[in-house]
C-alpha cells in the first residue's frame, strides 16, 4: 500500500466504504430471504405443535391462559357434544398453534442462517507449535487458549486468535460476506483473526485466545439461533402489564355468570371462555417474542451481530451519537482540492505536473489529483510511453512521483520535497512556506509538487463529507438523537468539518481519555450514548458506552468490549441500529394498543349474545346486527386467531419508522392501530360472521 | 342563579383555588409556611418525631398504615362505647358490631360510606370527635401520598420520600383546619345546625301533635365533609337536609369545597414535578372527562323519567324531579351529584336512585373510572398519575423508546406497581358484586327485582372500593353480609392502592432524571391529554362493560319498563 502523503496511517481496505452503503443488499451470514421461505414454513409447523408443551406455554402468561380455556372448551365439548363448542375448542386450540407458529416462523429464520454457518465450521487441523520450534499437527479442536499456530496460504485459521508474527491476507467472505480480501498483521489494530477465515498468502503465527465452542462463530451460530435468549427490559415490563391485563379479565369473565344467574340468564362455560380469550391480549401476547426474535434477525440481515436483546433495545433510546469522523461523516481518505502555486508560476503548470506524478499513483488520494486536474483544466489521462519510471512512495523518501521524458516530478511532505530540492541544486521559492502552513493550519494535508529542481507549488488534500450524510443527521435530529463528530484533528479543522457535515458537535484533538470521559459525562446527564470503535484503545469506552458496536476489522479487545459486532466494518451503519432499536419498540407498542382496541367490538359482538335471550332489549348493542348469538361468539372467536396470523408479516417486518418527531410518530401510531384496531373488527367479525351464516349451520 | 351561571361562578372559584391553593399546597408541603410553628413544634414531640428525619417509601408507607389502624381501632371503640362517653343528648346506645366495623372502616378511609342514619345513631361524641375527626386526617393522608408521589417524580437518586408525619400535621393545620373553618362560619352563616343543645322538640298547636326534630353539630362537619371529599353527613338525608345544605349558596359552596383542592393539586403536581403545563395536562383530562359525564347527568335528568311517563300520571316539565329537592331541580341536583361521585365524596342532594337509567349510568361509570376526575383529595390525583404512567408506558412503545414520564424511566417494576393499583379497584368490586349476587344474604339485600336491583349491589361495592360513600340507595345496606363485605371493599380500596402508590414513589425518587429532547414523548400536549382520557375510558370501559350492561344499560334500553 502506498501512502504517498505524510501524518497519516496506511488506508485499510476494510474501512473505506465508497459513499453511503448501508442500504447495499445485504450479504454475508444473512442470505436474504422472503418473509415467508418454504424452507422456514414446513418445520415452523411441525414447530408449532412441539411448542404446545405446558412447559414453553407457561412462559407465556397470556398464551397459556388460552390453552386452559382451550382444555374448558374441549372437556365441555367432550361432555357435551355439539357443533358450536366443538367448533370453539378447534378454533382455541388454533389461537394457541397460530401463536407457536408465529415464534415458530421468527426462530426459524435464524436456524436456518445458524445452520448455514454450521457447515463453514468445518472440522480443521491446526499446525501447533511445540516449545522447541516445531510443528506438530493437531485436531483444531485440541487446540487451548495460549497455543500458538502456523497459517500458510490455503490454511483455513483453526480458531480465533491473534497474530503474533507476520502479515497474510486473509478470505474473510465466510464471515462477513465481503469478497475482497483483508490485510492481517502483527501488531495494532489489525491483528485479530477468526477462526473458519481462508489465509490467502503470506505465513502467519497466531495465538489462540477462543477455546472451542467459544469462538466468534460459535457465539454467532447460538447468536443467530436464538439460543440463549433472554426476555429484555422493555419486554419484560410488557410482559408484566399483559399479565395484568389477562388477570383483571378473568373476574371480569368469571363474575358474569353469578351476574347471569341474578339477571336470570344461564351462561355457558364455553361462551364465558370465548370471551375471555377475545378480552385478554392475544395479538401481542402471541406476537411478542416473534417481534423481538424478528428484531435481532433484521439486524443479522444488515450483518450486524447483537450480543445481547438488551442492546438493541437500548439502541432505540440512544440520546447520543458517537462517530468517528474518518470512515463515517467523510470517507475514509482525503481528496484533492486545491492547486495553489507559488509565484510565478501557472496554476495549470502545476496542475499538469501533479497529474503525471499521480498517473501512476493508484491510491484514492492519488486517483483524485487526477480527477481535480481533469475537472480543472480539462487535463486527460495520458497514456505514458514506454521510458517513464514509477517512484513509489516509501517511509523513508516520503515522496512519489515520475520519471519521464527527462523531467523528475515529485510530490510529497513539505519537508521532504524542500530536501529533495535542496538536494537537485533549486531553491525554496519564497511563499511555499505560507502556502503550506496555511493548508496545515486548516486542517488539510499540503502536499508539494517539485519539477526537478523547481518547486511549483501546493496541492490540498482536504476530507470529503459523506454524501448524503447531512441529511441523515438530520432525520436523526428530528427523532431526538444528538450526534457529535469525534476526531483527532485540531479543533479548527473539526469545527470546519462538523459544520459541514451538520453534526452538532464535536470533540477535536480526541484520545481514548477524552472519549471516555465524554461518554461518561453524556451518561451523567440520564443519556444513553452509542459509539463505534476497532481499536484496543477503544475497548474501554465501548464498554461504557450503552451501545458498542466494534468492527469486526478491529481487534479481539474491541469485539469483545462491545456489545455488537458488524460484520460490514461500516460505522455509518450505528444509524441503522438506532432505527430497527425504535422500530422493535414502536411494534409491540403498536400491537399492544391494537390488541387493546379490538376488545370493543369483540364486546358489542359477545355481550349481546350472552343476555339476549334473558334481555331482548340487549340486542340494541348488536349493532353489527350479527346473525345470531353462536355465529356472534364465533365470529368474535374466529378473527380473534386470524388476525394473528394476519399480523405475523408485520411482526417480523416490524412497523414502519419513518424519522420524524415523537408527537407525529405517536399521533400516526394511534391513528393507525389504535382507531384502526377498533374499526377493524368491527368489519371482519362482521363478515366472518357472514361466512359462517352461508354455511347454514349457525 | 341560572345554570349557566352556576358553571361560570364555579369555574371561576375553582381557577383561583387551582392558581393560589395549588402554589399554597406547594409551599405548605415544602415546610416554606410556618405561621402555625407553635402548634406544629408540640404535636411533633407529642408524636415523638423528628421533623429534619426523612423516610423512605417503607417507612413512610408503614408509619401511614400503623397510623390508620390506630385510627381504625380507636374509632371502632369510641362508637362502640358511645353510650358512656359525653356529648349523647340523645342518650343513644353502642353502635353494633357490624356496623361499627363498616363505619369505622368507611371514615378511615375518607369513604364516609354511610349504613347507619346519623341523626339517630350516632351520638354528639361520635359525630365530631371520631367521624368528623377522621374526616380531617383521612384527607391529609391522601393529600400526603400525592405529595409524596409528586417528590417521587420531582426528586432524584434519592432514597426518601418526605416524612409522613410531617405531611399529615402540616395537611390538617394549614390546609384542611383554616379552609375548613372559614367554610364552617358561611354555612352556620347560611342556617346549618350548629348545637350541642339536643334535638329541638315542636309542639304543633294546631293540630296537637308533637314533632322531635335532630339537630346538632353539623354545620362546621359539613365544611370538612366536602373539603375533605368526605361525604359522611350529620343527617341520614345528607346534603339534601335544609340543616346541612341550607340555601342555594351553600349548595355552591360544598360543590366548590369538594372540587377544589383535588383541582389544585394538579397545579401542586406541575409546579413541584416539573412544569406547570404538566399539571395542566392532567387537569385537562379530568375536566373534559368530569365536563361529559355532567352533560350526560344534566341531560338525562332533565328528561321525564321514564317509569312516571309509564304511568301516565303527571306531566313532568322540568324534567325528572322523583327524588329530588325542588329548591335545587334537576340541574342543580345533576352538578352536585356528579361531582360528588367524581371526587369521591360521596355525598348527595338528590336520591341516586330515582335518577333517570342514563343519569344513573353517569353517576355509577363515574366511579368506575378510578375516582379520578378530578377524584378525591389526594387520591384523585395519585390514581390519574398511575393511569399516566400506564398511558406513557403504551404512548412511549408506540415512538419506539423506553418510556419516561416527567424525565423518569417507566420500566417493569413501575410497570408492575401501577398496573397492580390500578386494577385493584375493577377487581374488588367485581369480585364482591359476584358474591353478592350469589349467596342469598347478598342476593336479600335490594329493594328492586331484575337490573335495578343488580345496579344497586353493583353501586354500592363500586362506590365503596373506589372510597366515594355515596349510596344509590334502594339496598339495605346494614347487614352483617354488606357491612362486612363494605368493610372490605373500603380498606381493599384504599390501602391496596396506596402501598404500590407509595412504592412507587421510592422508585422513581431514586431514579436520575433523563434529560428530555425532541425524541421523548411529551406529556405536556393535548396529545398526552387524549391518550389519558383514551386509557382512562378504556380501562373502565373494559373492566366494567359487561356489569353495566346487565344494569343501568338494559334499563335504559326498557324505556321505563319495571322489574
Amino acid at each position: 500500500m502506498a501512502a504517498p502523503h505524510p501524518g497519516d496511517t496506511a488506508p485499510d481496505p476494510t474501512t473505506t466504504p465508497t459513499g453511503d452503503d448501508t442500504t447495499a443488499r445485504p450479504h454475508g451470514v444473512a442470505k436474504p430471504r422472503r418473509l415467508f421461505d418454504r424452507e422456514i414454513l414446513g418445520p415452523a409447523v411441525v414447530e408449532a405443535f412441539r411448542k404446545l408443551h405446558p412447559k414453553v406455554q407457561v412462559r407465556n402468561p397470556v398464551m397459556f391462559v388460552v390453552l386452559v380455556g382451550t382444555v374448558v372448551t374441549l372437556v365441555e365439548a367432550v361432555a357435551h357434544p355439539s357443533v358450536f363448542t366443538w367448533s370453539i375448542t378447534v378454533w382455541l386450540a388454533l389461537t394457541v398453534l397460530f401463536a407457536n407458529f408465529a415464534e415458530a416462523v421468527a426462530e426459524g429464520r435464524g436456524k436456518a442462517q445458524a445452520e448455514t454457518l454450521r457447515r463453514m465450521r468445518s472440522e480443521t487441523t491446526a499446525r501447533r507449535l511445540t516449545g522447541s520450534g516445531d510443528e506438530e499437527r493437531v485436531p483444531a479442536a485440541e487446540l487451548v487458549r495460549g497455543d500458538l499456530v502456523v497459517c500458510e496460504a490455503g490454511d483455513l485459521v483453526p480458531s480465533d486468535g491473534e497474530i503474533v508474527e507476520g502479515i497474510a491476507s486473509v478470505d474473510e467472505s465466510a464471515i462477513t460476506g465481503e469478497s475482497a480480501p483483508v490485510i492481517r498483521e502483527s501488531g495494532g489494530d489489525r491483528s485479530a483473526v477468526t477462526g473458519g477465515t481462508r489465509v490467502l498468502s503470506d505465513r502467519i503465527v497466531v495465538r489462540i485466545t477462543a477455546e472451542r465452542g467459544q469462538t466468534f462463530l460459535d457465539r454467532m451460530i447460538s447468536l443467530v439461533e436464538g439460543a440463549d435468549r433472554q426476555k429484555t427490559p422493555n419486554e419484560v415490563a410488557l410482559t408484566i402489564l399483559l399479565a395484568a391485563l389477562t388477570l383483571v379479565f378473568l373476574p371480569v369473565v368469571v363474575a358474569l355468570r353469578p351476574f347471569g344467574t341474578f339477571s336470570g340468564a344461564s351462561v355457558s362455560v364455553t361462551v364465558l371462555v370465548a370471551l375471555l380469550v377475545c378480552l385478554i391480549p392475544t395479538t401481542i401476547g402471541a406476537l411478542l417474542s416473534a417481534i423481538g426474535i424478528a428484531g435481532m434477525d433484521r439486524l443479522v440481515q444488515r450483518n450486524v451481530l447483537a450480543l445481547s436483546g438488551r442492546a438493541v433495545e437500548a439502541a432505540g433510546d440512544v440520546q447520543t451519537l458517537l462517530l468517528d469522523k474518518t470512515g463515517t461523516i467523510t470517507l475514509g481518505n482525503r481528496m484533492a482540492s486545491t492547486f495553489a502555486p507559488v509565484p510565478g508560476v501557472d496554476e495549470a503548470a502545476l496542475a499538469e505536473a501533479a497529474q503525471l506524478a499521480s498517473l501512476a499513483d493508484e491510491t484514492p488520494e492519488g486517483r483524485s489529483i487526477v480527477v481535480l486536474a481533469k475537472e480543472r483544466f480539462d487535463l486527460r489521462e495520458r497514456a505514458l510511453g514506454e521510458d517513464h519510471v514509477f517512484v513509489p512512495f516509501s517511509a523513508t523518501t516520503r515522496m512519489s512521483g515520475l520519471d519521464v521524458d527527462g523531467r523528475q516530478i515529485r510530490k510529497g511532505a513539505a519537508e521532504a520535497v524542500r530536501r529533495w530540492v535542496l538536494e537537485q541544486g533549486g531553491d525554496v521559492p519564497d511563499g511555499l512556506d505560507e502556502l503550506v502552513d496555511g493548508f496545515a493550519r486548516a486542517g488539510s494535508t499540503p502536499l508539494v509538487v517539485a519539477d526537478g529542481p523547481k518547486v511549483l507549488g501546493v496541492i490540498e488534500l482536504k476530507d470529503v463529507v459523506k454524501q448524503g450524510i447531512r441529511e441523515r443527521f438530520d432525520q436523526l435530529r428530528a427523532v431526538g438523537i444528538r450526534t457529535v463528530m469525534i476526531t483527532g484533528d485540531n479543533p479548527l479543522t473539526a469545527a470546519a468539518i462538523a459544520q459541514e457535515a451538520g453534526v452538532d458537535d464535536y470533540l477535536a484533538e480526541a484520545t481514548p481519555e477524552t472519549k471516555m470521559e465524554l461518554i461518561k459525562a453524556e451518561q451523567a446527564g440520564g443519556k444513553l450514548v452509542a459509539m463505534t470503535g476497532d481499536g484496543t484503545n477503544d475497548a474501554p469506552a465501548l464498554a461504557q458506552a450503552d451501545v458498542g458496536v466494534a468492527m469486526n476489522s478491529g481487534t479481539t479487545a474491541a469485539k469483545e468490549a462491545g456489545n455488537m459486532v458488524d460484520l460490514d466494518s461500516n460505522p455509518t451503519k450505528l444509524i441503522d441500529i438506532v432505527e430497527v432499536g425504535k422500530q422493535l419498540l414502536i411494534t409491540r407498542g403498536a400491537l399492544t394498543t391494537f390488541s387493546i382496541a379490538n376488545d370493543v367490538a369483540k364486546y358489542f359482538a359477545i355481550i349481546p349474545a350472552l343476555f339476549v335471550s334473558t334481555y331482548p332489549q340487549l340486542g340494541a348493542l348488536n349493532i353489527m346486527k350479527l346473525h345470531s348469538p353462536q355465529s356472534a361468539v364465533l365470529s368474535a372467536v374466529i378473527f380473534n386467531a386470524l388476525v394473528i396470523v394476519a399480523l405475523i408479516p408485520l411482526a417480523l417486518r416490524g412497523v414502519r419508522f419513518r424519522p420524524s418527531s415523537a408527537s407525529a410518530i405517536l399521533r400516526r401510531n394511534v391513528l393507525v392501530y389504535g382507531v384502526g384496531g377498533i374499526i377493524v373488527p368491527f368489519v371482519f367479525i362482521k363478515l366472518i360472521d357472514l361466512v359462517l351464516t352461508g354455511t347454514g349451520v349457525f | 342563579m341560572g345554570y349557566f351561571w352556576t358553571i361560570v361562578v364555579l369555574v371561576a372559584v375553582l381557577a383561583l383555588a387551582w392558581r393560589f391553593l395549588g402554589s399554597y399546597l406547594a409551599a405548605v408541603y415544602e415546610g416554606r409556611v410556618t405561621y402555625l410553628r407553635f402548634v406544629e413544634r408540640p404535636l411533633y414531640r407529642l408524636l415523638a418525631v423528628d421533623p429534619e428525619a426523612e423516610q423512605s417509601w417503607t417507612r413512610y408507607a408503614g408509619a401511614l398504615l400503623v397510623f390508620s389502624a390506630v385510627a381504625l381501632l380507636l374509632s371502632y371503640l369510641l362508637i362502640r362505647i358511645q353510650g358512656s362517653l359525653p356529648f349523647n343528648p340523645q342518650h343513644l346506645g353502642a353502635v353494633p358490631p357490624a356496623l361499627s366495623w363498616n363505619t369505622a372502616v368507611s371514615f378511615v378511609t375518607n369513604t364516609n360510606w354511610q349504613n347507619y342514619a346519623g341523626e339517630s345513631t350516632m351520638s354528639y361524641f361520635s359525630q365530631m370527635a371520631v367521624l368528623e375527626v377522621q374526616q380531617f386526617v383521612s384527607a391529609a393522608v391522601g393529600i400526603a401520598v400525592a405529595v409524596a408521589l409528586i417528590r417521587g417524580f420531582a426528586r432524584r437518586g434519592s432514597s426518601t420520600i418526605g416524612n409522613f408525619w410531617l405531611d399529615l400535621v402540616r395537611g390538617v393545620l394549614y390546609v384542611l383546619v383554616p379552609i375548613a373553618f372559614l367554610a364552617g362560619v358561611v354555612f352556620v352563616g347560611q342556617g346549618a345546625v350548629q348545637t350541642l343543645g339536643g334535638p329541638a322538640v315542636v309542639h304543633n298547636a294546631l293540630d296537637g301533635a308533637t314533632q322531635t326534630i335532630a339537630r346538632g353539630p353539623a354545620g362546621f362537619m359539613e365544611a370538612i365533609k366536602q373539603l375533605g371529599t368526605n361525604g359522611g353527613g350529620f343527617f341520614n338525608a345528607n346534603g339534601a337536609h335544609p340543616f346541612e345544605n341550607p340555601t342555594g349558596l351553600t349548595n355552591l359552596l360544598s360543590i366548590a369545597l369538594l372540587l377544589c383542592i383535588p383541582v389544585a393539586l394538579t397545579y401542586t403536581f406541575g409546579k413541584l414535578a416539573g412544569s406547570v403545563r404538566q399539571g395542566v395536562a392532567v387537569l385537562a383530562a379530568m375536566t373534559i372527562i368530569f365536563g361529559a359525564w355532567l352533560g350526560v347527568a344534566s341531560f338525562a335528568e332533565s328528561q321525564p323519567n321514564p317509569a312516571v311517563t309509564a304511568t301516565h300520571a303527571v306531566a313532568q316539565p322540568q324534567g325528572n324531579m322523583v327524588g329530588k329537592e325542588a329548591r335545587f331541580g334537576p340541574l342543580s341536583s345533576s352538578l352536585y351529584n356528579v361531582a360528588s361521585t367524581q371526587t369521591s365524596t360521596g355525598s348527595i342532594d338528590s336520591a341516586n336512585d330515582s335518577y333517570t337509567p342514563m343519569g344513573g349510568f353517569a353517576l355509577l361509570t363515574g366511579m368506575m373510572l378510578g375516582e379520578v376526575t378530578p377524584g378525591g383529595v389526594g387520591s384523585g390525583l395519585y390514581t390519574i398519575l398511575l393511569f399516566a404512567i400506564i398511558t406513557v408506558f403504551i404512548g412511549g412503545l408506540m415512538i419506539g423508546r423506553t418510556p419516561e414520564y416527567l424525565g423518569k424511566k417507566i420500566q417493569a417494576r413501575e410497570v408492575k406497581l401501577a398496573a397492580f393499583a390500578v386494577l385493584v379497584m375493577p377487581l374488588v368490586v367485581l369480585v364482591l358484586t359476584a358474591v353478592a349476587t350469589s349467596v342469598h344474604a347478598g342476593r336479600a339485600g335490594p329493594l328492586n327485582a331484575g337490573p335495578h336491583g343488580f345496579s344497586e349491589i353493583l353501586y354500592a361495592f363500586t362506590s365503596q372500593a373506589n372510597n366515594n360513600g355515596s349510596a344509590f340507595a334502594g339496598l339495605s345496606g346494614n347487614t352483617a353480609f354488606y357491612n362486612v363485605t363494605g368493610g372490605l371493599a373500603m380498606l381493599f380500596g384504599r390501602f391496596a392502592i396506596i402501598v404500590p402508590t407509595l412504592a412507587l414513589a421510592g422508585t422513581l425518587a431514586a431514579k436520575e432524571a433523563v434529560p428530555a429532547g425532541l425524541g421523548t414523548f411529551r406529556t405536556d400536549t393535548p396529545l398526552f391529554t387524549g391518550l389519558l382520557i383514551g386509557i382512562i375510558i378504556i380501562v373502565g370501559g373494559l373492566t366494567f362493560f359487561p356489569a353495566v350492561a346487565l344494569g343501568p344499560i338494559v334499563e335504559q334500553l326498557s324505556h321505563g319498563r319495571l322489574f
